[in-house]
């Protein structure tokens, strides 16, 4: 795991895409905070945060687009597999270099509010606890962007879909308010999810049976639901969206909340797609 | 040293591996033989634990290479056939990488791959980044990675191919000092290479192995297809009159020779088992004409190869 880890540092740091990561994230906090901070004069710093969350969809894509998917089209997946190195051990060597990297420029971000300290009073505590909640969300798009990488050998598909799914994160808050919020609505809505999964289970496995087993059992298990407590409907379709919602948990983080919830929100995510790239590695030698 | 039982492994509907069972022994150097698709690549991957296979057994020094598999990679330095380089790393630093992968003892890793830099003559190389070396010394540096830590089992997919012809003799050499102490399994669709440097030849063809055996015995399948080829001085009827009182036993072949002067080529077959070739020199030497050339042209491994290849697909017909 540290030979990987090693290397991964090593490679980002002697070729353009560690820097150019580590540039596009100082300038971009850098006008932020000389905008907000600097000339606006505005305390909060969580706020400059808030405001530059996108550069993590052009970001993160930058720096993860390659890690896996470059080993795979040179063919030296070959020499990691047939090491005695774990597979768990190779994309946590990987991950922890891409966490490493991100902490360059979330360390010089550190020194900006010790900047604006000079001016005024900052609140230090609400300051650093919004920046760590920046450098988990970073991390959670660091394995969602591996996890992609490990699926193709395109650098370019996997930074398409990297910055897709990021996108998606992005959005899902307003995406989530265009379905109703009543539970009437809702339930119909979830029917209608069935029903589309259903159709689709059919599509990849081609057996009707087991298509319509689930779509019996899953309309039969919403209906009873619905009889037994109708109220549980209620804004169900914005909670389950809200599982996706990455960036609506760094606002508590950016009110100055040590929120915990948030934190192991963060870490399940990492630890989700930590879990789903081994997967992916290993599918690959089954199929 | 290595065992695998029933091994298959396919590909949609297509076995690529059918049913492959070989031991390997320890200390000497195989040969995969078989035409291009007979499933070696693929075999080699599922030796190395790169894909896994789809059913069958592989252990490797008595490490089930799905039960334990670092510990059955740790035994493995493999080739595959595109070696698998960084190009922007210096040959020194992706061999200090490999030694790290390989988890090779700290202490000895600079002496190690100071010795695996010079067997495979790629010293002079080592600062370069390997986007700058040229086929050959790519292919080296990747079998310098496969020898590294001198492994008890070595397993190259296609080791020679884009070598020169000096090089090539040079490997040649470096994997048969490799066989005297490990075990060296290699790959190749030519058989000159093969013959040349295997003790033991495993003939691949549409997955299934249809010949495993040393290269002498393998000829000695064909050895009835052998025949004696010689160049007399004299004449074609003095050639014939001259064989023609042997009596029965034989059959041969003659005809003036289109390269020298008031010469023969002939080719005389035994019936029966036996070298011919004594009673051949006697006899030309009785009848006074001398034998320019003789030689035994027992069937070449080639066409043991295309023979047994060729049964094989017959059968896939079926």
């Amino acid at each position: 795991m540290t030979t990987i880890y090693r290397k991964e540092v090593r490679g980002y740091l002697t070729s353009m895409i560690g820097y150019v990561f580590i540039a596009f994230l100082l300038v971009v906090s850098g006008i932020y905070f000389t905008a907000y901070q600097l000339q606006g004069a505005y305390p909060y710093f969580s706020y400059t945060l808030q405001a530059m969350l996108f550069v993590f969809l052009v970001a993160v894509p930058v720096l993860t687009m390659r890690i896996l998917a470059e080993e795979r089209r040179q063919r030296t997946d070959q020499l990691l597999l047939t090491s005695p190195v774990a597979v768990t051990g190779i994309v946590l060597g990987k991950y922890l270099a891409l966490v490493t990297i991100f902490l360059i420029p979330v360390a010089v971000i550190m020194l900006y509010p010790l900047i604006a300290a000079r001016f005024g009073t900052i609140g230090y505590a609400e300051t650093y606890t919004a920046l760590f909640g920046f450098f988990l969300l970073g991390c959670s798009f660091l394995a969602i962007g591996l996890y992609v990488s490990s699926v193709t050998e395109s650098q370019v598909i996997a930074a398409v879909l990297t910055f897709l799914a990021l996108f998606v994160c992005y959005v899902i808050e307003g995406i989530a308010s265009f379905f109703p919020e009543t539970s009437e609505g809702s339930f119909y809505i979830l029917i209608a999810a069935v029903l589309v999964i259903a159709v689709l289970i059919y599509l990849i496995l081609g057996n009707v049976a087991v298509a319509v087993v689930f779509g019996v059992i899953a309309a039969a298990a919403l209906v009873a639901l619905y009889i037994a407590d109708a109220a549980v409907y209620e804004g169900l379709i914005q909670k389950m969206l809200g599982v996706f919602d990455l960036t609506g948990h760094f606002s508590e983080f950016a009110n100055g909340i040590f929120d915990v919830t948030g934190l192991v929100y963060y870490l399940s995510v990492t630890g989700v797609f930590l879990f789903l790239t081994v997967q992916s590695i290993q599918k690959r030698r089954w199929s | 040293m290595i065992e695998v039982t029933h091994l298959t492994k396919r590909y949609g509907r297509t076995a690529a591996v059918d049913d492959l069972s070989f031991t390997v022994e320890k200390g000497q150097i195989y040969g995969f033989l078989g035409p291009n698709g007979a499933g070696k690549s693929t075999t080699m991957n599922i030796l190395t634990g790169y894909i896994a296979p789809g059913a069958g057994e592989v252990r490797i020094a008595g490490h089930s290479i799905l039960d334990e598999p670092e510990a059955a990679r740790k035994c493995i330095g493999y080739l595959p056939e595109i070696p698998p380089v960084y190009p922007e790393m210096t040959v020194a630093e992706y061999l200090k990488f490999a030694a790290g992968l390989k988890k090779l003892p700290s202490g000895e890793r600079a002496r190690l791959i100071g010795e695996a830099m010079e067997l495979t003559g790629i010293t002079e190389v080592k600062n370069r980044l390997i986007r700058n070396l040229s086929k050959g010394y790519r292919q080296r540096t990747g079998l310098a990675q496969a020898i590294l830590g001198f492994p008890e089992i070595i397993i190259l997919d296609e080791p020679m191919v884009g070598l020169d012809p000096k090089q090539i003799i040079e490997i040649r050499e470096l994997i048969k000092q490799l066989g005297e102490q490990h075990t060296v399994i290699l790959s190749s669709h030519i058989l000159s290479e093969i013959s040349a440097i295997c003790d033991h030849i495993m003939i691949i063809a549409h997955g299934r192995l249809v010949a495993s055996d040393t290269p002498q015995n393998l000829l000695g399948m064909m050895r009835g297809a052998g025949a004696v080829e010689l160049t007399v001085r004299g004449t074609e009827t003095e050639v014939r009159r001259a064989l023609e009182a042997i009596g029965g036993g034989i059959s041969f072949t003659a005809h003036p020779s289109e390269h020298e002067e008031n010469a023969c080529e002939v080719s005389v077959k035994s019936d029966a088992e036996g070298d011919l070739r004594e009673q051949l020199f006697y006899l030309f030497a009785g009848a006074g004409l001398p034998i320019l050339r003789m030689q035994n042209a027992h069937a070449s491994l080639e066409e043991v190869f295309l023979e047994l290849t060729e049964e094989v697909h017959y059968d896939d017909d079926l």
